[in-house]
């Protein structure tokens, strides 16, 4: 923790004490402060549409839907074995050189990468050279096609923005009905109320509509969105 | 040029209705955002209901703000953040000086701010030797242009491509770029190259925040362009500069909100990015700010949080009242002359500046009720603005004469029998004025009207005498 200044602490009492002077009344009472402090604990949800429900197989179907929709590009692949092959595909079918980086994670890494023998990879953080990237998502969330990712050792913000192609390898499983769900997995990774430094919600390649209201795509960030969906769960009707 | 100041509206909304250019630019918002709009709203059968628990979430948010902010703060510096607080846009722009000055900064990368503008944070940066360097493609062609923004969340929206290739052109010369580009997609190539190093160089990264999120200390950002996301990745120093208002409670709070925010705003089911940004760099990462900052700003809200306009904090910087309001798109954002334009505009920077130097703005409504139909936080706009005309009013803000005439006006309208008269007497003249033609050329104290158009004269009698005579036909 860094210690802070007189002055800033002097300021930071002078805005409070004029908006407590708005509100009419001067600093909440114990109880008060400790019935906002159980709701921050207790952190409700409020409502849920109906486009964040559904069984297994309907939260995926939307996912699926929802992220083309996007303009993400999106493959199925029944094992998680075959990530390497689908990310060579990828790179020859849009005459990219055979390069990869990854990022730094044990589970990428154990990956059969020997069946694309031609492949060039390394790891690590993004370089201003990289043209594409393949990391993994915490989850994905169904009612919008959006991707979870955190930053962390073993996947470094910078692979989600400086490629022009972004891969993604996204577990069945992980995929999620609505923001809520999600953050139920941050929570259960990282502890309440505790963050990585980067939380990145992605949905969709980088675009922009600042020249006539017209959308265009790989304004800043990745041209291109390719997410490689393993199907690791059992079917089932649930 | 406009007069990037709230007092000339009259004479800039002038001038913008015969901008050729300007019309061609601002024909989009029909085309582009309100339909898109609607077609968001359309496809999530709950957004009526998420607007509802929107307002409950601002509306309780603001009535513990103190409690809030406090416990954002703690928790932003647990995470280890550190947090500015600052009164004035003064005190702000020392903050982020500060900060820069620290690390000896000599360029500044910038993702988009409002409150960034509010507080005219380039200004200060350039006297202070420091090159703030704008990153979304539209704050970017207006620092080109050296204009403010036009709209809150599309900047350059008044610009055209012809307008933007010619202001490439000229700046990106010293890229080597010397081939005049003519269409969005090239243009949007060239300015994604040129920006790219552009974070590599930069030693600070500013952006600003659409929420601050109490429970977990966070700042949050929503975009498309990934612009702030390589901005707070790349800089040595990520600053966020944002204002008291933006907190909410929870993930859970900001997620009802981040539901209504780009339906409402451009169309969108979800941005591209929404990012999450809680600290600096922690042990291990390989990448990330070393530092975090954040910068609060109050210059004005906590004042309007005791009064009738306490409302109007609830915004959440959509856009949506702009794209869809009459006289917006009639004149545009720079004839406001002010940072924050159209509808919203023309309550908040009444709040935060005063009503004396903005009194036109809340003038500049016709009251259709379009833009707090499509308010996703419900705000009474009409009735804000209405309030402030009271306040102009009041406070002899408004000229003698416009006051004398509409205390005049009042008087007559307060006295039904004494009103009946004059209008009688006015329809009957007017119609004699106007006996010959139908219509009436040039009529003394409505200029305004008459300079531009006829005015239709009346057949003779009132409304009130035609009523009359035809309830007792009727009868």
């Amino acid at each position: 923790m860094i210690l802070e200044d007189d002055a800033n602490a002097q300021r930071r009492d002078a805005i409070l004490g004029a908006i407590r002077q708005s509100l009419g009344r001067g600093p909440l009472s114990g109880t008060a402060a400790r019935e906002l402090d159980e709701r921050l604990a207790r952190h409700p949800a409020s409502l849920l549409p109906e486009r964040a429900k559904g069984s297994r197989q309907e939260v995926l179907q939307r996912f699926v839907a929802m992220a083309e929709k996007a303009a993400c590009s999106l493959i199925r692949l029944a094992d998680e074995r075959a990530v390497p092959k689908a990310a060579a595909d990828y790179l020859r079918a849009n005459n990219l050189p055979l390069a990869l980086t990854l990022a730094p994670e044990r589970a990428l890494h154990d990956l059969p990468w020997q069946d694309e023998p031609l492949l060039q990879r390394r790891t690590g953080a993004a370089g201003e050279q990289d043209l594409a990237a393949l990391t993994p998502a915490l989850c994905a969330v169904a009612e919008t096609g959006t991707l979870v990712l955190t930053s962390g050792p073993g996947h470094p913000s910078t692979l989600n923005f400086l490629p022009d192609h972004h891969l993604v390898v996204l577990k069945a499983s992980d995929v999620v009905g609505g923001y809520e769900h999600a953050w139920t997995r941050l929570r259960a990774q990282y502890g309440a109320g505790q963050m990585p430094r980067t939380v990145n919600l992605v949905t969709g390649p980088s675009r922009t509509g600042d020249i006539e209201l017209t959308i265009q795509l790989g304004a800043h960030g990745p041209r291109r969105l390719h997410i490689l969906l393993v199907d690791d769960e059992a079917p089932s009707g649930d | 040029m406009n007069k990037a100041r709230p007092q000339a509206f009259k004479e800039n909304a002038h001038r913008a209705l015969g901008d050729a250019n300007l019309r061609k630019a601002l024909a989009g918002l029909a085309t582009g955002f309100i339909p898109r709009r609607r077609a968001a709203v359309e496809a999530l059968p709950e957004f009526d209901d998420l607007r509802a628990r929107g307002r409950e979430i601002k509306d309780h948010v603001l009535a513990h703000l103190d409690h809030y902010l406090g416990v954002f703060e703690r928790n932003c510096r647990a995470a280890g953040g550190q947090v500015h607080w600052c009164a004035t846009a003064e005190e702000a722009r020392q903050a982020v000086l500060g900060i820069c000055r620290q690390v000896g900064a000599r360029k500044v990368t910038k993702g988009k701010s409002m409150v960034a503008e509010e507080i005219e944070l380039n200004r200060a940066l350039e006297a202070a030797g420091i090159e703030p360097i704008e990153t979304d493609l539209g704050e970017y062609i207006i620092q080109l242009a050296g204009e403010p923004p036009s709209h809150i969340i599309a900047p350059a929206v008044h610009k055209t491509k012809e307008q933007v290739a010619e202001l490439f052109l000229k700046h990106h010369q010293k890229y080597g770029k010397t081939v005049r580009l003519s269409e969005p997609q090239a243009l949007t190539n060239e300015a994604r190259e040129v920006l790219r190093r552009q974070y590599f160089e930069a030693d600070v990264g500013i952006t600003g925040a659409n929420f601050l999120i109490a429970e977990t200390g966070s700042t949050t950002i929503v975009t498309n362009e990934g612009n702030g996301d390589l901005t707070q990745i790349l800089g040595k120093r990520h600053v966020v500069v944002t204002s008291i208002e933006k907190v909410v409670p929870t993930l859970e709070d900001a997620t009802v909100l981040l539901r209504l925010l780009a339906r409402s705003a451009t169309g969108q089911e979800f941005s591209a990015y929404t990012t999450l940004s809680t600290g600096p760099r922690q042990p291990g990462d390989l990448d990330g700010p070393e530092e975090f900052h954040v910068v609060i700003l109050d210059n004005g809200r906590s004042a309007m949080l005791g009064g009738e306009f306490r409302e109007m904090l609830r915004c959440i910087r959509c856009g949506a009242c702009m794209n869809h309001c009459p006289v917006y798109g009639a004149v545009g954002g720079h004839s406001y002359g002010s940072v924050y334009v159209g509808p919203m505009g023309a309550v908040l920077t009444p709040g935060l500046g005063g009503i004396e130097a903005s009194r036109h703005l809340p003038n500049a409504s016709t009251f259709c009720g379009r833009c707090e139909e499509v308010c996703p936080m419900q705000i009474p706009l009409p009735k804000l603005m209405r309030a402030w005309r009271e306040r102009a009013h009041d406070s002899a803000a408004t000229p003698a004469l416009e006051r004398h005439g509409i205390g005049l006006w009042a008087w007559l309208a307060s006295r039904p029998w004494l009103y009946a008269q004059a209008a009688r007497l006015a329809a009957r003249a007017l119609a004699r004025i106007g006996r010959r033609q139908g219509r009436i050329a040039r009529l003394p104290f409505a200029g305004g009207w008459t300079e531009g158009r006829d005015f239709p004269a009346p057949e003779g009698r009132t409304f009130q005498e035609q009523w009359r005579a035809r309830q007792a036909g009727l009868g």
